[in-house]
């Protein structure tokens, strides 16, 4: 790929009505629950009433001996994965701790663990089965919180965990997972040349992706092993290969129809129910409908992990920073794999620092095994980094925009985390957050500004992209990725922009995973840009053959045929010949036959992601009641492709986070139930609880992709939580390092520091 | 034994067979496959079932489906008529205000009430009363900013059929 055009755009950059716009504001589209086939059983789950429990013996006979129960599956249907099937490259996921998580196998790890699951006529008749199904259990002591777990004598939920990343391996088990060490510099060094040494701890609570869509498929396995999968996910190309490794069957055998995904955020980047559907329909010879309801979701569905952080730093008197050390502990849930290697890596990406040491430890803990969650990882080391800062920015009375411009990392800056940075925009991103009005508005009685940063990496990855001429010059753009968010109309402009063409003469599809190549899943931030770059490459490949063939019909060398306005054009004689892509179309029989390109890659090259964001808040003495009263959202975007889907991500990124900060965390009993698995009590930011989002669409291309395209989604999630928490200590006067900040937690740490000021 | 409920459904005669435990939503969705009513969570914290019943909205997980006895019942797919997009669910395409879409039949449904019976309402009372719709994509700005654009090009329609 050649550098970022210096050519002006037509299409990219454009805000065109979506392509499946109507059908969404109709009802028309059709999401993972809304599709059916008229002789489908309803499936249904047995979960855990326990946190921690031993399976001493499941019998299924009197629910399989009710009328209209056709099939029941236990963990024993599942097959064992072998030691060489466990993991795909010697990358996550586990899929043994995948086979286990889905029904579990001698143990119950969490409230809401699955057990067994059921097909039946009906949902009553289904629901009654469950309660049919007989279940001996040994209940045993759990662990929810991180710290605990960590405690010698902690209830152990894996018997034989041995900590990985550990040298030479301890040999008794613990619920600690794996420890990763990130070593940059010499940080014993750097803190001998600091001024000045801020410490603190922090922690956060998990916090559910809360799509409003919950899990659902449908499955229907033919007679002789073929399996069709109606489902809304990440990816299809994600859910045949789960389904194909957990089940034991070829990748052949499986076909995976996208739906419609009602939000996923990460979350729904692995597989439930699937599996069990496809055993189900497998057993009783029908096609097998599962859900979940809102209170599986909650609890048998991935949250992002809880965390306790201890970090200091440490700076010149100048606001230099020298050093920065910590260690982060996060809650992976009942099985190992939260994205702690993610917080080391992110945390303090946004500076130059000479000296970085942290040390992450990924910890098993008796809740619902944790899942990605935008930007996986990197919010709350983010929150403790940039918190620290703030913290510095006020012990040198210094402004915490300039504090951050005289640290921020630039083009060459060596990461803690390993490689040196190429073209960025991070310090384009403080800049105009300082020059935004919202920077310099004033601030009234118990008010306070916070400003916070974030990075994400994006990536790339393979990506596959097949797009037809139709024969009436109309284009069809195909591509194996879900469309979480307007990906389609992202699509269709670059291939627009390519054929010089129209925006409405491209129609994007999202098609099975029989219809194109291989693609990794929707995440990441990487399907704008890496199957963009699939797009872009097959509309030029289409490109050279329309030109080809208009060569063919003139009969000239294709040298003398250039493209533009989506017509071949070539010079007779002075004077100029053109051939619309619609006159082309139309002879393809003459020149050749049907015109198509495809492209498979594997899209290197993503760039890195910058965002900083002001957050203005009021906190009320008497209540602790936190308001926000401005926001604004500044990233680095590269290149706009539907301005206004990328605002869409800043802005939902930002709510996200304001929910992270101030509201959102789960709340169990002392058995270790989960007392809100529901939207009324683990409350999501509502309409009225926010106010306008300002966006900066910052534009400092990326000299890998053609457009100058970088990754939006994630970057905009993590700066909220430093940003709220920055603000509402400076309202407030106390520093604030326990989210979420709800009304009682924020009274409560105004009382105690108005106690010690007595 | 199954109920025998006879209803209009966006001003059609409408009649179907339920058990008397049904909710409207699942008669809707299951019954009707009239599935662009969505269900986020079946207890009436997230408004993506969202109808109306007769002139009153409610979000139908918490409506009998027998309660439709010869009431009004209005859906998402009834806002158009025929091909031509009701001002909401136009603002809506033109202002950007749906990312993954799951919420916003409930949200459009919510907002022709609340137009219906206020035309020209304030940033804070369109806040409030979408306040029983959740969106987890969107950060509710986009949304806001289509329905407040929606009520303006309704007043100014309705004033220019009257001028």
């Amino acid at each position: 790929m050649k550098h970022a055009t210096k050519k002006p755009l037509r299409s990219v950059g454009t805000r065109p009505v979506r392509p499946d716009g109507i059908d969404k504001v109709t009802g028309r589209a059709l999401f993972s629950a809304d599709f059916n086939l008229p002789d489908a059983l309803h499936g249904a789950v047995l979960r855990s009433p326990f946190a921690h429990a031993r399976i001493l013996s499941i019998d299924t006979t009197r629910a399989l001996a009710l009328a209209g129960v056709k099939a029941v599956v236990t963990a024993s249907d599942m097959p064992a994965i072998p030691d060489d099937k466990v993991m795909i490259n010697a990358q996550p996921p586990d899929f043994r701790d995948m086979s286990a998580n889905i029904l579990a196998r001698e143990k119950v790890l969490y409230e809401g663990h699955a057990i067994a699951a059921v097909a039946a006529k009906d949902a009553e008749t289904a629901n009654r089965a469950l309660q049919l199904i007989d279940i001996e259990y040994e209940v045993l002591p759990h662990v929810i919180d991180v710290q605990q777990a960590m405690e010698p004598g902690a209830p152990l939920l894996h018997e034989n965990l041995i900590t990985k990343g550990i040298n030479p391996a301890p040999v008794q088990a613990s619920n600690i997972a794996s420890r990763h060490e990130q070593v940059h510099g010499d940080v014993e060094l750097g803190f001998a040349q600091a001024d000045i040494i801020l410490t603190e701890e922090f922690t956060t609570q998990p916090v559910h992706q809360g799509y409003i869509e919950p899990h659902a498929c449908l499955a229907r396995v033919a007679s002789d092993g073929q399996t069709e999968i109606w489902c809304s996910s990440q990816g299809q190309f994600m859910v045949r290969a789960y389904c194909a490794r957990l089940l034991d069957m070829p990748l052949s055998q499986i076909r995976v129809m996208p739906l419609e995904i009602g939000g996923g955020f990460g979350g729904k980047t692995t597989v439930y129910l699937e599996p069990l559907a496809v055993l189900l329909s497998r057993k009783s010879g029908l096609p097998v409908k599962m859900q979940m309801s809102r209170a599986d979701v909650f609890r048998a569905t991935g949250p992002a992990p809880g965390s306790y952080i201890s970090m200091k730093i440490g700076a010149r008197k100048d606001g230099t920073l020298v050093a920065a050390q910590g260690i982060l502990c996060y809650q992976a849930g009942a099985f190992a794999g939260s994205p702690v290697r993610l917080g080391c890596m992110t945390a303090f990406a946004p500076y130059d620092i000479a000296n970085v040491k942290l040390i992450g430890y990924d910890i098993v803990v008796n809740r619902p095994k944790s899942a990605a969650y935008r930007a996986p990882g990197a919010p709350m080391a983010s929150f403790a980094a940039e918190s620290l800062i703030d913290m510095l920015a006020q012990r040198l009375d210094m402004d915490p925009i300039d504090l951050r411009i005289r640290n921020a990392a630039r083009e060459g800056t060596r990461t803690a985390y390993g490689p040196s940075f190429k073209e960025i925009g991070y310090l384009e991103t403080l800049e105009a957050a300082r020059a935004h009005p919202h920077y310099a508005a004033p601030l009234g009685k118990n008010q306070g500004r916070g400003v916070a940063s974030g990075f994400w990496f994006n990536i790339g990855g393979q990506s596959s992209a097949a797009l037809t001429l139709n024969e009436d010059g109309t284009v069809m753009v195909a591509t194996g990725n879900p469309d979480i968010g307007g990906s389609r109309a992202s699509m269709a402009l670059m291939a627009a922009e390519v054929l010089q063409i129209d925006v409405s003469q491209v129609r994007p599809q999202i098609v099975d995973t029989s219809s194109i190549a291989y693609s990794d899943l929707t995440g990441g931030s990487r399907v704008t840009f890496a199957v963009g770059m699939a797009v872009i490459q097959a509309a030029s490949d289409m490109v050279v053959k329309l030109q080809e063939r208009a060569a063919t019909l003139w009969d000239v060398s294709v040298e003398h045929v250039r493209w533009q306005d989506g017509c071949a054009v070539t010079d007779v004689e002075g004077r100029e010949e053109r051939l619309s892509l619609a006159a082309l179309a139309a002879q393809t029989a003459k020149t050749g036959g049907p015109i198509a390109a495809h492209v498979s890659l594997n899209a290197q090259g993503a760039g890195p992601g910058f965002g900083t964001h002001i957050c203005d808040v009021e906190v009320d003495p008497d209540t602790g009641r936190v308001t926000v009263l401005r926001y604004t959202a500044v990233q680095d975007v590269g290149k706009a492709v539907h301005p206004s889907y990328v605002e869409g991500q800043l802005q939902g990124g930002a709510a996200q986070g304001i929910g992270w900060a101030l509201n959102e965390a789960y709340m169990y009993d002392e058995n270790g139930a989960q007392l809100n698995p529901g939207f009324l009590d683990y409350r999501v930011p509502v309409a009225s609880d926010l106010p306008m989002i300002d966006t900066v669409l910052v534009e400092v291309p990326n000299p890998r992709h053609p457009f100058g395209v970088r990754g939006v989604g994630e970057v905009p999630i993590i700066p909220p939580l430093g940003a709220v928490a920055n603000a509402v200590s400076r309202a407030s006067g106390v520093r604030h390092v326990d989210l979420p900040m709800s009304p009682p937690a924020v009274l409560k740490a105004i009382q105690r520091a108005a106690r010690r000021r007595r | 034994m199954k109920q025998h409920i006879c209803t209009h459904i966006n001003g059609e005669a409408a009649e179907f067979l339920c058990d008397p435990g049904d909710t409207l939503l699942q008669v809707l969705r299951d019954n009707l496959q009239l599935t662009g009513t969505k269900e986020g969570c079946g207890s009436g914290d997230c408004g993506a079932c969202s109808v109306m019943l007769d002139d009153r909205l409610v979000c139908s997980c918490l409506v009998l489906a027998v309660e439709a006895q010869h009431h009004q019942i209005g859906t998402v797919e009834g806002l158009a008529t025929g091909d031509r997009l009701h001002p909401l669910q136009q603002a809506f395409l033109d202002h950007a205000a749906l990312q993954c879409g799951i919420c916003t039949p409930g949200f459009l449904v919510a907002a022709k009430a609340l137009l219906d019976h206020n035309p020209s309402p304030t940033e804070s009372e369109v806040r409030f009363w979408i306040a029983g719709n959740l969106c987890r994509c969107t950060g509710y700005d986009k949304i806001v900013r289509a329905i407040l654009a929606a009520a303006e090009n309704m007043r100014d329609s309705h004033a220019g059929a009257q001028s």
